[in-house]
């Protein structure tokens, strides 16, 4: 299987980050160690260290997206690195230029490595495996197939409340079938070895035969709750509801939104979690959202690390790399 | 046609229409069969001699399915390349689904698209004629003339009717022409943008599913709306078992259905799509191994009647996208009959009526005079080596289109030659 060593160098290095699917333990941890090292940069005088200098980080936005383009751009510049901002609208590519053309354009400005957000599932696949040998790809968001560095983020803010995962019970609430950002956490909460992954959302947002991702599936939130250590919510879009997928937001809050009386059922010590941006009011209330329990602006701040770490630890892949051919 | 008279000497001939198999020389003069029997018939002098010993002679292949991609999409192929390609793959008849550009709804495509394949001189080329008037699924086309035109069925391609109202009348018009329906089964909500199987590999990879109940579904109606009206029709290119059951039981309840499935399908799953293999990217997708084993079922149980290529060449920036963007279908045409006799290594099937399901069976399907060696038809034969081993690769794959799936695999069982109405139109180097 090619592919499945896409994501490492002959070395077993980090060299394109495009899922968590498939990595070993040892690599997701050394991802978050290393996130862990630099958390201290943004409380230094200056917010920057030189590992990147010299480098250019190509932000590369086929859909729309501004906290994660930010955090990607802001990771990037505290490493020094030069960040280009290539917003390409879904038009564009319906001009006749190919997703290859626009690569190839841009691997002739000599660019070091892509950050990459596509509405097509395995986007970022596709331009590792057709890419320069010189440029690491980081998935941003590809379809609804992977979103390896908000999943991250995610493991981040559960190891800092949390300590150990194999001892937790997590839930995700919401629309599984849609969403990219579960996936990843389900592959990364499960090699870091959390026992019992849940996922809780009416069946017509939940994917065929999701028992495989060893998940299990749970319709009814009040049991899926129980006794949990994590919660995550996932965004609801609003499409779902013109699609039949749901009748309502209201009905929808209802059953699944997480309210202060649902929060109850789970651990006293929960944690809640949301990728972000919020619906108040559809995915939970504001009284949960702001509450104790909440982690949702600790995982903000932990995205700059998390993305400094993945672009350290693959630039270091290059570098090698390159020394070891010219060895 | 040649009036070489031509002695194919000392093969395995295996024609399951005549229930011959076993060790005959074949003797061909005036483009047709003179005689298949072990003496010389009198007076016959071959111009001549193919050493066929060691080799199966078989009647050349008959593929249901191909596109050729001409007229509107040379870039893709030619009816020149495709029919060059397959040649050498044994198969001296095809049939050209009508979803060209412009489409087959009119009898001067048709007619430009047999005149064309003759002037190639390789594989004889036969046509389906639209079913409804730019495949739109509303306005019936003019079948009559179609028919008159040659078209040997009449088909919507992948594009879905309107409503079911209007297939019900398309269904009705063409029985009354006696033209064969070939039918694409595949309910167009359900499907909606599925572009994988719905199950773990949909799930794990993110792409949208298309369900088995879309194939399903789209049966069960066609086989109430068969019931109602009394007419025959065609399923092309089964992808699940649970399809395979239900025309079995209407078979078996009397319905005139009859079915086929492409090669591939009887050999790849949903799991070869592997991490976003665009070559694994096919309509009807690849589904569960339990699906290909019910479709392997209903080849060995008779159910399904033919195998076709079902080929869809393309040019290489086609596939060159995310999965869900590049464009559905694979190159097949040289891998009909090698993935065909798997079949028999495998020990799923006899030779004698693998070679059937690609030679007189879809000829009976499609009426038309091929399939067979009986004396007196047109000397259309394949010769292969049961023996050699050999491997597709970029370049030795003759269709314009590169891209399969099947790429640099192993096969064992290779063409030799091909003869079209008694002239060689293919000879391995």
């Amino acid at each position: 299987m090619k592919q499945r060593h896409l994501q490492l160098d002959n070395n077993k290095r980090l060299r394109h980050f495009l899922t968590t699917e498939g990595l070993k333990r040892d690599l997701l941890v050394e991802i978050l160690d290393t996130a862990e090292s630099f958390t201290s940069v943004a409380h230094q005088q200056v917010k920057k260290v030189p590992l990147l200098r010299g480098k250019t980080v190509v932000n590369l936005f086929f859909e729309a997206s501004t906290r994660t383009r930010t955090t990607f751009e802001l990771a990037a510049k505290r490493l020094s690195a030069d960040v280009l901002n290539i917003n390409v609208p879904a038009s564009a590519t319906n001009k006749g230029e190919t997703l290859l053309d626009t690569l190839r354009n841009l691997e002739a400005m000599h660019c070091d490595m892509f950050v990459v957000r596509h509405q097509n599932s395995g986007a970022a696949h596709f331009i590792a495996e057709h890419c320069a040998p010189h440029i690491s790809v980081l998935n941003a968001g590809d379809g609804a197939h992977a979103h390896p560095t908000q999943a991250m983020i995610d493991m981040f803010t559960i190891r800092r409340h949390k300590q150990e995962f194999h001892n937790l019970s997590v839930a995700i609430v919401g629309d599984i079938l849609h969403s990219r950002v579960a996936r990843s956490q389900i592959h990364a909460l499960s090699t870091l070895g959390v026992p019992d992954i849940r996922v809780i959302a009416p069946r017509t947002l939940i994917p065929a035969e999701a028992n495989s991702l060893g998940v299990h599936v749970y319709h009814d939130l009040d049991a899926g709750l129980k006794d949990v250590d994590v919660i995550i919510m996932l965004r609801l879009q609003r499409e779902r509801m013109s699609s039949a997928l749901l009748p309502s937001e209201q009905e929808y809050f209802k059953l699944y939104g997480l309210t202060k009386e649902k929060l109850a059922l789970a651990k006293p010590d929960v944690i809640v979690m949301h990728p972000g941006p919020i619906n108040r009011g559809v995915e939970m209330d504001s009284s949960v959202a702001d509450g104790k329990h909440s982690v949702i602006l600790q995982q903000v701040s932990h995205g700059i690390s998390i993305r400094m770490a993945v672009m350290s630890m693959t630039m270091q892949s290059q570098v090698a790399q390159r020394s070891e051919q010219a060895q | 046609m040649s009036a070489q008279k031509i002695h194919i000497r000392g093969g395995t001939v295996v024609d399951p229409a005549n229930g011959i198999n076993g060790q005959r020389d074949i003797f061909i003069s005036e483009g047709k069969i003179t005689a298949v029997s072990n003496d010389v018939p009198k007076g016959f002098k071959a111009d001549s001699v193919i050493d066929a010993s060691g080799h199966i002679v078989c009647p050349g292949l008959v593929d249901m399915c191909a596109r050729l991609r001409e007229p509107g999409q040379e870039s893709k192929a030619t009816i020149a390349s495709e029919t060059t390609a397959a040649a050498a793959a044994g198969i001296t008849s095809l049939c050209c689904p009508p979803d060209t550009d412009p489409v087959i709804d009119t009898p001067a495509v048709a007619t430009l698209i047999q005149d064309k394949a003759k002037d190639s001189g390789k594989t004889f080329v036969y046509t389906l004629g639209a079913l409804t008037q730019e495949l739109e699924g509303e306005r019936l086309s003019e079948m009559g003339s179609l028919k008159a035109a040659g078209c040997v069925g009449v088909s919507n391609a992948y594009s879905p009717f309107k409503n079911t109202l209007i297939l019900r009348h398309a269904l009705e018009y063409a029985a009354s022409h006696d033209l064969v329906v070939h039918l694409h089964a595949e309910d167009k909500d359900l499907r909606k943008d599925g572009c994988v199987h719905e199950g773990q590999i949909s799930t794990r990879l993110g792409l949208a599913g298309n369900p088995t109940a879309a194939e399903t579904v789209a049966v069960s109606q066609i086989l109430a709306l068969i019931e109602q009206i009394g007419v025959k029709a065609h399923f092309c290119r089964l992808s699940t078992a649970r399809a395979v059951q239900m025309i079995a039981r209407a078979q078996y309840s009397g319905l005139q259905v009859t079915a086929d499935v492409s090669a591939h399908q009887l050999h790849l799953t949903d799991m070869d799509v592997g991490y976003f293999n665009s070559d694994c990217h096919v309509s009807p997708p690849l589904r569960s191994l339990r699906d290909r084993e019910g479709l392997r079922a209903g080849l060995s149980k008779g159910t399904i009647s033919a195998i076709c290529s079902d080929h869809q060449p393309h040019e290489a920036d086609a596939k060159l996208a995310p999965f869900a963007a590049t464009e559905p279908g694979i190159s097949s045409l040289e891998t009909l009959l090698p993935l065909s006799l798997r079949l028999v290594n495998e020990g799923l099937i006899e030779l004698s009526p693998l070679i059937a399901s690609l030679t007189h069976k879809p000829a009976q399907l499609l009426g038309i005079e091929a399939g067979t060696l009986s004396p007196g038809s047109l000397a259309d034969v394949c010769i292969y080596d049961p023996e050699r081993e050999w491997q597709l690769d970029n370049d030795t794959i003759r269709s314009q289109g590169h891209n399969t799936p099947m790429m640099h695999w192993q096969f064992t069982g290779q063409v030799t030659h091909t003869l079209l109405h008694g002239k060689v139109i293919f000879q391995l180097d």
